[in-house]
């Protein structure tokens, strides 16, 4: 049995088709990216899995159930984030949300209990239990967010935009729950993001959708090879190093400040950033280093392109 | 759907949770609260404070003397103020439409309505009911009321039925909402309006407005028709006082047109996609 | 031009003034119905109010409703918590006068939208009494302008006391809750008894629709029409100057706390 099944999916807005005969399964446990430009019709999509939307024509199944006629079930089944709005009560302590949250998903009580408490601990939310949902930073409300979706251990996780606006810790922190959700309960997972970082560190399947229509359906490595995305490795050395040129598998980008930063571009395929480092490392010392991702917007345009002249 | 051997109280205890919740969310600002009650209880005096001004000039209005007028204007009162505590903010459905509130909704395995209707609760709202309360106990104290088992029966029930009356109009508000949106106001004229109708004497108005209060929107059966039953008043065709017994089917029929309306709601919700 | 952009602002929502139209009648019919009966209980006019005035003075008043801000509004008092009115003492035109050209913009569109819709509807169906003259259709509409500039002026005041208290809700019921009262919204002033209309004759809230609603009902003809007037002119202004007191004093806290 497959958790999300659609195939032909339509839906039409007045004028405009919004999803266009969209096919696609995904297996439990699969951890899948949506992808693809504003509008293109992921969020329409999302709303037709869990029940909120009917499909113009098309077939559609969540958790084996019809979201339309079995709403309620899929409800039972799927948790859903929609990053930008919140389904936590803002004038209430956390604690609360989870309580109320709880009783409508018929917790009993001790499942409730230990339910809240593996997720407030994982997810690092004990001290803000008291505090109003209202006063909690983005961050913050995010994991309580996602922390809400998961309370009744639903089979499928729906995460629209989880990562937007986070510091770069927050974000590290939600992927690593997130991995570590998967790994223990086998939670299918799908989100959409804008962050490549999302991608690389939650997802073993991409999904690209362009103007309603699926472009792309692979793996992430298919889709770095269809697109040529290379990631950045950003180094800062100790002392001014000639330029790295000769590092196995990578591209020199360029040399600053007479070589203390150098950026190496290198193949996710080919290389891993580990060795990278291991290897220059090896000859210099390396006092700092970032990784700069490929642009999403940029694998989507080109996976766009790349299926325009298909 | 529901499991029929959870037992009910089982089944309700998520609404209990959240109906709960919003009584402590309001009391946390206790001054702005009191505010609030205060506010509601002028609003309610207010109300009042129009039917007796009209009694320093006359004796009588559409065939009620004040005393009778009072007993409609605390039925209607505690019927609307009821409906308005617990459902009032039906008529607000834009706003959590904009909000992304009714998509949450949909995620959670409860029905949409009774989520609604469980996401407020206006405490505020006591103030007025008190006004309606005393106006109430004033009402029956010292009016003509033909006491006996059935007119006890009959102030319950028309209680009930009245709330539910005015529950069912802030339904089939909520329900047109989902079409409306920018025109929401649009209900105000049959909630607001159909409670400004149902404190009056039916007697004032003219025949087919009368009957549209009666059949259509049937805020007659609030407080009026029961009144005439209640104070053995000869009352007219349009309301006998054996009327009176037909409160609930009243009740009924207001909320099978507002199923409807909910219905088709959130069919062109699903449907348009909001 | 900035009644304009107030009238344009307002105009978008036409299906709102659709539904605000189709409200005010339904209350218009009920209160009609009430006041006839009551006129013909009393078997005489009440307080100069026969059943063509009276039907006037129900009419004008759902007319006027949208277009006199009774019930007030909380722009000014959002824009001081929030600091941005320190944005509009920067601007060359004085931020009162900005507001008030605003606001009667948006009560020419719902005069025109709502109001007038609402009127003929009343006069179609009712035997409804027009202003007796010329001269009343003329102060009339001068006794209009100046309902919107008092209620707007007195709110005006009331959004204000946000520089100095945190909450001015309980003012804004108090308000709102005594205005629609006072004002001759439910029932036109002369029908009340004595001691509350002296209450009401000493606040401005008749200034706010009763004393138009009489203009143009024709229950005040004559040099009558004068002092009705010139209550609303003294409201107008002393509101007007009360504001500009109150907004210097604000601007004065805002700068010596660095606002």
């Amino acid at each position: 049995m497959s958790i999300i099944e659609t195939r032909d999916l339509v839906r039409d807005f007045k004028k405009t088709r919004a999803v266009d005969r969209m096919t696609f399964s995904v297996e439990p446990g699969e951890s899948v990216g949506y992808i693809g430009a504003n509008g293109a019709g992921k969020s329409t999509t999302i709303k037709m899995l869990t029940g909120i939307l009917k499909p113009t024509s098309g077939h559609v199944r969540t958790c084996d159930l019809d979201p339309m006629r079995e709403r309620i079930g899929v409800a039972r089944r799927v948790g859903v984030v929609f990053g930008q709005r919140s389904q936590l009560w803002w004038d209430l302590p956390l604690r609360d949300s989870f309580a109320i949250l709880a009783a409508i998903h018929s917790l009993g009580e001790k499942e409730a209990r230990s339910r809240t408490d593996v997720l407030v601990e994982q997810l690092e939310m004990g001290p803000q239990l008291a505090t109003p949902v209202r006063s909690l930073s983005l961050g913050q409300r995010m994991r309580a967010e996602i922390a809400a979706a998961l309370l009744h251990s639903p089979d499928l996780l729906i995460l629209d935009e989880p990562t937007i606006g986070l510091d770069v810790l927050s974000k590290q922190r939600l992927r690593e729950f997130l991995v570590a959700e998967r790994r223990e309960r086998g939670t299918t997972l799908l989100l959409t993001t804008h962050d490549m970082g999302d991608i690389e560190r939650l997802c073993d399947r991409v999904l690209v959708v362009d103007h309603g229509r699926l472009a792309f359906d692979g793996s992430l490595t298919g889709l770095a090879a269809t697109v040529g995305a290379q990631r950045v490795l950003v180094i800062d050395l100790a002392q001014p190093t000639p330029d790295l040129d000769d590092i196995p598998r990578t591209r020199l980008l360029g040399s600053e400040s007479d070589g203390l930063r150098q950026r190496l571009a290198f193949d996710s395929e080919a290389t891993t950033a580990a060795a990278v480092l291991a290897q220059v490392s090896a000859r210099h010392e390396v006092r700092d280093l970032t990784i700069e991702e490929p642009d999403i917007e940029d694998v989507v345009r080109r996976i766009y392109a790349a299926s325009g002249r298909a | 759907m529901a499991d029929a051997r959870v037992p009910l109280s089982q089944r309700l205890r998520p609404y209990r949770v959240l109906l709960a919740s919003r009584a402590r969310a309001q009391m946390q600002y206790r001054a702005s609260f009191v505010t609030d009650i205060l506010g509601t209880v002028g609003v309610g005096l207010a109300e009042f404070a129009e039917v007796w001004v009209i009694f320093h000039n006359v004796e009588l209005l559409g065939g009620l003397d004040f005393k009778a007028a009072l007993l409609v204007f605390a039925l209607s009162n505690l019927a609307f103020s009821l409906a308005d505590m617990f459902v009032g903010h039906l008529d607000q459905l834009p706003v959590y439409i904009r909000a992304g509130q009714v998509d949450a909704f949909y995620v959670r395995p409860l029905p949409l309505l009774a989520q609604l209707m469980t996401s407020e609760l206006s405490m505020r709202r006591i103030g007025r009911l008190s006004v309606a309360v005393v106006a109430l106990v004033v009402a029956l104290t010292t009016g003509a009321v033909a006491w006996s088992p059935a007119t006890v029966v009959l102030i319950v029930l028309t209680v009930v039925s009245g709330t539910a009356i005015f529950a069912a109009l802030f339904t089939a508000a909520g329900g047109l909402q989902f079409f409306l949106v920018d025109g929401s106001e649009f209900t105000n004229s049959f909630t607001y309006g159909g409670q400004y109708a149902a404190q009056q004497s039916q007697q004032v108005f003219p025949g087919p407005l009368r009957i549209f209060w009666t059949f259509v929107v049937p805020t007659a059966f609030v407080a009026y028709v029961p009144a005439v039953a209640i104070l053995d008043l000869p009352g007219d065709s349009l309301a006998p006082p054996w009327l009176a017994w037909c409160t609930p089917l009243a009740a009924l029929l207001a909320w099978g047109i507002a199923g409807l309306c909910w219905r088709l709601g959130t069919r062109h919700y699903q449907g348009a996609g909001g | 031009m900035l009644v304009r952009a107030g009238f344009r602002r307002h105009s978008t929502y036409r299906l709102a003034l659709l539904a605000g139209m189709t409200t005010n009648s339904v209350f218009g019919f009920i209160r009609a119905s009430i006041l006839l009966a009551a006129l013909t209980s009393a078997n005489a006019a009440i307080g100069g109010y026969d059943k063509p005035t009276t039907i006037a003075f129900v009419w004008w008043g759902q007319a006027l409703l949208g277009t006199v801000n009774l019930w007030g509004f909380s722009e000014v008092k959002d824009r001081v918590r929030s600091g941005d009115i320190a944005v509009d003492f920067l601007r060359p035109i004085n931020p009162q006068l900005a507001y008030l050209a605003g606001d009667l913009g948006r009560a020419a569109i719902n005069l025109l939208g709502r109001g007038l819709p609402a009127l003929l509807l009343g006069a179609l169906l009712f035997d409804m009494a027009w202003p007796p003259s010329a001269a009343s259709w003329v102060v009339g509409a001068v006794s209009v302008a100046l309902a919107v500039v008092v209620a707007f002026s007195g709110n005006f005041v009331i959004n204000l006391l946000a520089f100095w208290l945190v909450e001015i809700r309980g003012i804004t019921l108090l308000w709102m809750i005594t205005g629609g009262l006072l004002c001759g919204l439910y029932l036109p002033v002369p029908w009340f008894p004595d001691w509350l209309r002296t209450i009401a004759q000493w606040s401005p809230f008749p200034s706010m629709l009763q004393n138009p609603i009489d203009i143009l009902a024709g229950r005040v003809v004559g040099a009558d029409i004068a002092s009705a007037v010139a209550v609303q002119l003294f409201w107008a202004t002393l509101l007007i100057v009360l504001g500009q007191v109150v907004l210097r004093a604000g601007r004065r806290r805002l700068e010596v706390q660095g606002g």
